[in-house]
């Protein structure tokens, strides 16, 4: 009883959230985009608030969080009480302060990964598309050198050849990324580039980069947003995966995927702590899908 | 008086847009007896095609019926169960589409497709089905009846295409067959062929059928009784020789007026051609594709490139612009030889000369509004910004005849098809070329959009002194708007001379033949085109 409960009014606050988020965006955006925030599913507005409240936690963690990042403070694996509201890990740190640090660690690099991989694997891939010949061979024969090879496997290989640090993770994570966007934008591309205004943007003249940047990217849009959706959650995985064999993001560096494994024993004993950094990686991956959605939904040009 | 086969009483079919359902035929009576043929008549979104697949108790995904009633020979085709509508189609009732090339299975022979309707609704067994089969392909005189059958649809030819189709049509001996625009997409001399083989073939099983198309001339030729659709209404319904004689409303007497437009040919022009066209020879791998090909324009004159698919009218432009260079000859713009690929032209040599396209749907980036689409070959020839530049394409869309206010922020979706090619005309405009090649920019459009873009392009042409290079396959769109004519054939130029020479008197048989085959409006002129044909 307790548990349906619980459950309805978890949904009534989705719902609220919603319809807030929604209310507040249409009173803040100009008014050039007032309908759109008008027509905007609930869903679409849902996901919209979660981001940012994701994004304000990222920012604000050091002025949210009780305690230091890597600061031990208790015994190991306290119980849900002052001063720990959600108890405190294998080695006493608190749990509340690493989830938040963890949304800035794991939301940043994977958002910095996912965001990089689609600037080089489209730009690359349109152009390859654009130019065609040598270049689309050579291009592309590489990128299929590259995906030959198992991406766990290569991203290992490079991390150990070149170390691991963020910056290092966010490159790797990114190069093995953008072979997939770049077969996506290619194929895409291919089938815009032979449209006549492709053809008559050329004749007047136009340069590669104007017609990747306005000719061709707004009309591959929509396949590749809805791709950015499912491998920003993809990421996700791949840096927890790097961290659990201990070459994604170093300790004592909060991350939401090594909390989990790290904490993990807690469930044989019926403690859900551990599960708490899962959700927030399920919510947020459900949040960029909503929103992804609405934008496929837009970008398909199925509005009157 | 026997009873009617199909009775259509105020049918009305709505679509859904969004959330909202909007009328596209609002309540249309119709009447078809035995062996009758009904033309459909009307512009695009008169509902002609929706009308026609109704007669099937059909509706399209996102219509739906909603009120009134079908009537087939006793049938109820709104309220009859899914099942027995199914056991109707393509037994009782066939349906032939605009473009056979897109209808037919590219993975299957003609005549398994053919075969296909009797043995599924237990007609006939298959061996005599394609036994048939042959016997109809003779009917409809497809060259090789008893072997055409084993091709695959891209090893025969449009024409051929359309005629396997009316023949698939007709294997269970249907009684009533709808055709949707079945030669819209043909070359006038096929065309003329195609019409044959199904007037015949209609007259000689008793067919009725439903003709839908957009080309008074053609429905002329086929249908007994002819009605005229507009915008889901029925202006008018009459026999065919009473409406062409005495169209009784104004609508359909504005459609019959449309093909009167034509504009008295330019003197004779002096002095350098803005564009020649020197001894090209051009074309794709080891195949010429063109064949020594030499013609000159001059500004402020018209040139119509005229033949049949495949000549070769379009690889000319190709070869104009520097898409493909040639193999020999060459082009002069203005007395200046060109380099031969447009990557070698300069900045203002490409500006000189521009190109209107024939879909305007696939020609104008569908992501940008009309503001960037005609702005941004202002801004990039003529260096103009800021201010200038909106001026600019303001004058731009005011000479179009679009509100400058309106459309400015529009994106091409946002535009009927007539509005958009104007855009197209705008986007060349706005580089203030010397010469404009309009490739086959009319044949999407409904006939009075056509004539009004005609004229457009009349008027802009005396204020401006372009030059145009016409390439269409519509000989009515070249009495209307040309001064001098080439005629193409096989990638070579067959004849060559002023419009008002060319039609009075052609020279060589082909441009005899290609001029014969273009319909009149009068319901006997395929009679009497045929009766004086050659035998062979």
């Amino acid at each position: 009883m307790t548990l349906i409960l619980s459950l309805l009014a978890g949904l009534a606050l989705c719902g609220v959230l919603a319809f807030a988020a929604r209310a507040a965006l249409q009173a803040v955006v100009p008014p050039r985009h007032r309908t759109a925030c008008r027509e905007m599913p609930l869903t679409a507005a849902f996901g919209l608030a979660i981001i940012l409240i994701y994004v304000f936690v990222a920012l604000f963690a050091p002025v949210l969080a009780p305690f230091g990042e890597g600061e031990v403070v208790g015994d190991q694996f306290l119980p849900w009480a002052a001063p720990h509201p959600l108890g405190t890990d294998r080695l006493g740190r608190d749990m509340l302060t690493r989830l938040l640090y963890g949304a800035r660690n794991t939301v940043g690099i994977a958002f910095a990964t996912t965001a990089l991989a689609f600037l080089v694997g489209s730009v690359l891939g349109i152009w390859a598309a654009l130019v065609g010949g040598w270049l689309d061979q050579g291009l592309s024969r590489l990128v299929d050198a590259l995906m030959a090879i198992p991406a766990l496997i290569f991203s290992l290989l490079l991390l150990t050849i070149f170390g691991t640090s963020v910056v290092t993770l966010i490159l790797v994570i990114a190069a093995v990324d953008a072979t997939r966007v770049y077969r996506l934008a290619r194929s895409v591309a291919q089938g815009i580039v032979v449209m006549d205004y492709i053809e008559a943007a050329r004749l007047r003249g136009e340069g590669s980069w104007h017609l990747i940047r306005r000719e061709i990217l707004p009309n591959a849009m929509a396949p590749l947003v809805a791709e950015f959706g499912l491998r920003f959650c993809f990421v996700f995985l791949a840096i927890s995966a790097l961290s659990f064999l201990g070459l994604g993001i170093q300790p004592p560096t909060a991350d939401w995927g090594s909390m989990v494994r790290d904490n993990a024993t807690l469930i044989t004993f019926g403690d859900i702590t551990p599960l708490l950094p899962a959700g927030a990686i399920a919510l947020l991956t459900v949040a960029v899908n909503f929103v992804v959605d609405w934008q496929l939904h837009r970008a398909s040009g199925l509005r009157e | 008086m026997q009873k009617p086969l199909l009775t259509i009483r105020a049918l009305r079919i709505e679509g859904r847009s969004g959330d909202r359902w909007h009328p596209i035929v609002n309540g249309i009576d119709l009447t078809l007896h035995r062996g009758e043929v009904l033309g459909l008549i009307g512009e695009s979104g008169a509902g002609k095609s929706t009308l026609g697949l109704a007669a099937m108790g059909f509706a399209r995904d996102g219509c739906r019926i909603a009120g009134g009633t079908i009537d087939f020979d006793g049938m109820d085709l709104i309220h009859a169960p899914e099942a027995q509508r199914r056991a109707l189609r393509g037994r009782r009732i066939a349906y032939v589409a605009q473009s056979a090339a897109a209808s037919f299975n590219p993975a299957h022979r003609l005549i398994d497709q053919y075969c296909e309707g009797p043995v599924t609704h237990g007609v006939l067994p298959r061996d005599q089905a394609r036994a048939d089969a042959v016997e109809l392909y003779r009917r409809m005189r497809l060259p090789d009846p008893a072997a055409i059958g084993l091709r695959y649809p891209h090893q025969v030819s449009g024409g051929q295409l359309q005629r396997a189709m009316t023949a698939m049509a007709m294997a269970c001996r249907p009684d009533l067959i709808i055709f949707d625009e079945p030669t819209t997409a043909l070359d006038v001399t096929t065309q003329i062929e195609v019409l044959h083989a199904i007037r015949d073939i209609v007259r000689q099983f008793g067919t009725a059928a439903i003709y839908i198309t957009h080309d008074l001339a053609v429905v002329a030729q086929m249908a007994d009784r002819i009605k005229i659709l507009r915008r889901g209404d029925e202006v008018e319904e009459a026999s065919t020789r009473a409406m062409l004689a005495a169209p009784r409303e104004a609508y359909t007497r504005s459609l019959w007026a449309v093909r009167s437009f034509a504009r008295p040919e330019q003197p004779k022009p002096t002095g350098t051609p803005v564009l020649s066209v020197r001894n090209v020879t051009a074309g794709y791998g080891a195949v010429d594709v063109l064949k020594d090909i030499s013609f000159d324009i001059h500004a402020r004159r018209t040139l119509a490139v005229v033949g049949e698919s495949g000549s070769g009218k379009s690889t000319t432009a190709r070869v104009i612009t520097g898409l493909l260079p040639p193999r020999r000859g060459e082009i002069l713009m203005g007395g200046r030889v060109l380099p031969p690929g447009f990557r070698a032209r300069s900045r203002d040599e490409l500006r000189q000369c521009q190109m209107i396209y024939q879909m305007a749907d696939t020609a104008l980036n569908p992501k940008l509004r009309l503001r960037e689409l005609i702005g941004r070959p202002a801004a990039m020839y003529l260096g103009l910004a800021g201010r200038a530049l909106e001026t600019r394409i303001r004058e731009l869309l005011a000479l179009i005849e679009l509100d400058p206010d309106t459309y400015i922020d529009r994106l091409p979706s946002e535009l009927s098809g007539g509005q958009k090619q104007r855009v197209g005309i705008a986007r060349a405009l706005a580089a203030e070329p010397r010469l404009i090649i309009c490739d086959e920019v009319t044949s999407a459009l409904d006939q009075i959009v056509q004539e009004g873009i005609l004229k457009l392009l009349d008027r802009l042409q005396a204020e401006l002194d372009l030059a145009y290079m016409f390439i269409t396959h519509d000989l009515a769109t070249v009495k209307a708007i040309a001064d001098e004519v080439v005629v193409m054939q096989h990638g070579q130029v067959v004849e060559r001379g002023p419009k008002s020479a060319l039609f009075a008197r052609p020279e060589q048989a082909y441009t005899e033949l290609l001029l014969s085959s273009v319909p009149e409006m009068d319901p006997d002129w395929l009679t009497r085109r045929l009766a004086g044909r050659v035998p062979g």
